[in-house]
């Protein structure tokens, strides 16, 4: 028989704790499968962040160390700076990367650290029980803007590939989603540029997810992955945003 | 080798270097910054070393818990106010029992207070400072010298520990010039820490971690750093004493201020005031046995701090009300000169009827 497809190595044999239609998973796997292919399952360090992906270490089998919440990009930087040698990527969430660890992620991107940062974004705190991300979109209903997000009141969502492309150490920055077969394919090659960026040294490298968290839009898992489609890619539009290497790649 | 004339901030980094300190992430603040510009002058250049001038103390602080991490020797410093944004970090690393040397040269406070020397910050560092349960080692020199020393050798203790260890000094010794000799030198290539983080190579993959769901985990967690810190207490506390074997009266003080009271205790012996001085260098673990031994000789105790009294706790809880103790304390940033301190001390000499 062919063997078509396995569990990645760098993936541990535990169920996940992960609601279902949620995003995490497909996005844990995805980055499992880039290290195994690229070969960084024996000289990668994994950040994960507070949150619902909190337990992230129990599921991927390299070293992992815990963050305080918003500061994967400083904890990454202290790694990288005294350890070059190792291969280290941030996952964070949107309330970790685009509100509490708004100025570590900038400045860090700024300083084109050569780090790779998975940025979930589904537009909600999770693991808190739904309240209100600065990735929230306009009219949406959280437990903190139980009227819909009025951006005269609770502010716009915040794009932050688009903010962040601009920077001089940005190498690549590219928002993708896991709603989707042909989505999923996307943002494996996605993250594997990323890794790609930072073994060859080119600055700060990041994938931002568009992720469906049904529990918290109360949706089913089908229409939290067509929501992301219909009204999430509206405001935060999936493509490349940054990509140091695209001009030789046209050559 | 022969002295050297520095200013404290500077022998710190020089001592760290020789202590084999590699990395180093700080944010700029009064009356600290000749340290961050030392390190960035020795470090950020040389190969295998890292210096970043960091975008804040949070994330200054979370650089140190990266290096940490995988196993470099790493330091930060910064005074009062950048010392509370580093606190969350601090008790990440604690947590996860990640040594990490951590410098406050303290200034007035509360607020942003002034940038003149004071020891308002004693409570912060020797209660742990930031969240949970947990302590820092603390050191508190008085000297350039002893700033030198005590870096290096709280290099050393935290990596025996596996704890962050704090070094409390203030304005005046981070600003002030003295000949200052650096004793040690560590060997070019540090051995790497076990359980440092560098990548599952020929071993499984490892969490660093405190987040469980499950309290009774945690609940075991601290008490294994308990355990950890009762061995400090009886390894590692520190004190010094000065004219204490005949004194009636003992002056305790830590850091600065300690050798404010020694000029005064100076000037007093030559006038025949039987006093004396207790100095704790490290700050926690507090040399509680030290204090009681010294009450078998003497009941009255003065606690003097350029704060509005905050160590005079640690030498009533050692003493557990078996000497009379009274205080006099400068805050703001406002350094009292011996003269000061030798009259507050007279007169309480003479008001307790000692002779």
């Amino acid at each position: 028989m062919k063997l078509i497809y396995s569990r990645p190595k760098s993936l541990k044999k535990a169920v996940f704790h992960y609601c279902p239609g949620c995003g995490h998973s497909v996005a844990h796997r995805l980055i499992c499968e880039v290290i195994d292919e690229m070969g960084l399952q024996d000289k990668t360090v994994g950040i994960p962040p507070p949150g619902c992906s909190v337990f992230a270490y129990n599921y991927f089998d390299v070293d992992m160390a815990e963050s305080a919440h918003g500061r994967g990009a400083a904890v990454a930087t202290g790694i990288k700076r005294a350890y070059p040698e190792i291969v280290v990527f941030t996952y964070q969430g949107d309330g970790d990367l685009a509100g509490i660890g708004t100025a570590e992620t900038i400045h860090a991107a700024n300083r084109g650290e050569n780090i790779t940062t998975i940025f979930i974004n589904n537009a909600v705190y999770g693991m808190t029980g739904g309240q209100m991300a600065p990735t929230t979109l306009r009219g949406m209903k959280t437990t903190t803007t139980p009227y819909g997000r009025d951006h005269l009141l609770e502010g716009h969502p915040i794009r932050m590939s688009e903010m962040l492309a601009p920077l001089e150490g940005v190498a690549y920055i590219e928002r993708v989603g896991v709603n989707s077969p042909v989505n999923i394919r996307k943002t494996k090659k996605a993250i594997a540029k990323a890794f790609q960026m930072q073994l060859e040294r080119r600055g700060f490298a990041m994938v931002e997810i568009l992720s469906p968290c049904p529990t918290n839009w109360k949706m089913t898992p089908v229409q939290a992955w067509k929501w992301v489609d219909e009204e999430m890619s509206k405001v935060f539009p999936m493509g490349v945003f940054k990509d140091v290497t695209e001009k030789k790649d046209a050559d | 080798m022969p002295k050297v004339l520095m200013d404290g901030n500077s022998a710190i980094g020089e001592a760290a270097i020789r202590a084999g300190c590699r990395c180093y992430f700080g944010y700029p603040i009064t009356p600290q910054n000749e340290l961050t510009e030392y390190m960035a002058m020795h470090l950020s250049r040389r190969k295998g070393c890292a210096f970043v001038q960091a975008e804040s103390e949070l994330a200054a602080i979370n650089m140190v818990y990266g290096a940490s991490l995988v196993g470099s020797r790493v330091m930060t410093s910064s005074s009062s106010p950048g010392i509370s944004l580093k606190q969350e970090g601090i008790s990440y690393l604690a947590a996860c029992e990640l040594p990490a040397v951590i410098v406050n040269m303290q200034r007035g406070g509360p607020g942003l207070g002034s940038i003149a020397a004071a020891q308002s910050d004693y409570f912060q560092a020797t209660r742990g400072g930031g969240h949970g349960d947990y302590r820092t080692i603390v050191l508190g020199p008085s000297s350039v010298q002893e700033l030198a020393d005590l870096t290096q050798r709280a290099f050393d203790l935290a990596d025996t520990y596996k704890i962050p260890v704090i070094i409390l000094g203030d304005g005046v010794l981070g600003q002030m010039m003295e000949p200052v000799e650096f004793k040690r030198e560590a060997p070019a290539e540090l051995p790497i820490r076990q359980g440092a983080l560098r990548g599952a190579k020929g071993r499984p993959s490892k969490i660093v971690k405190t987040f469980t769901s499950n309290p009774a985990e945690l609940e075991e967690i601290n008490w294994s750093l308990f355990r950890r810190y009762t061995l400090i207490k009886k390894q590692e506390t520190t004190s010094e004493t000065f004219m204490t074997d005949d004194a009636r009266l003992i002056v305790a003080a830590y850091g600065i201020a300690a050798r404010i009271a020694k000029g005064a205790i100076r000037t007093l012996r030559a006038e025949g005031l039987k006093v004396g001085l207790f100095r704790p260098i490290t700050l926690w673990p507090f040399p509680d046995e030290k204090v009681r031994e010294l009450a078998k000789n003497t009941e009255q105790f003065l606690v003097f701090e350029m704060n509005m009294g905050q160590m005079i706790e640690d030498v009533q809880l050692a003493l557990a009300g078996q000497g009379e103790v009274s205080f006099y304390g400068r805050p703001g940033g406002v350094i009292p000169n011996p003269n000061e301190v030798g009259r507050v001390i007279s007169r309480l000499y003479y008001q307790k009827g000692l002779k």
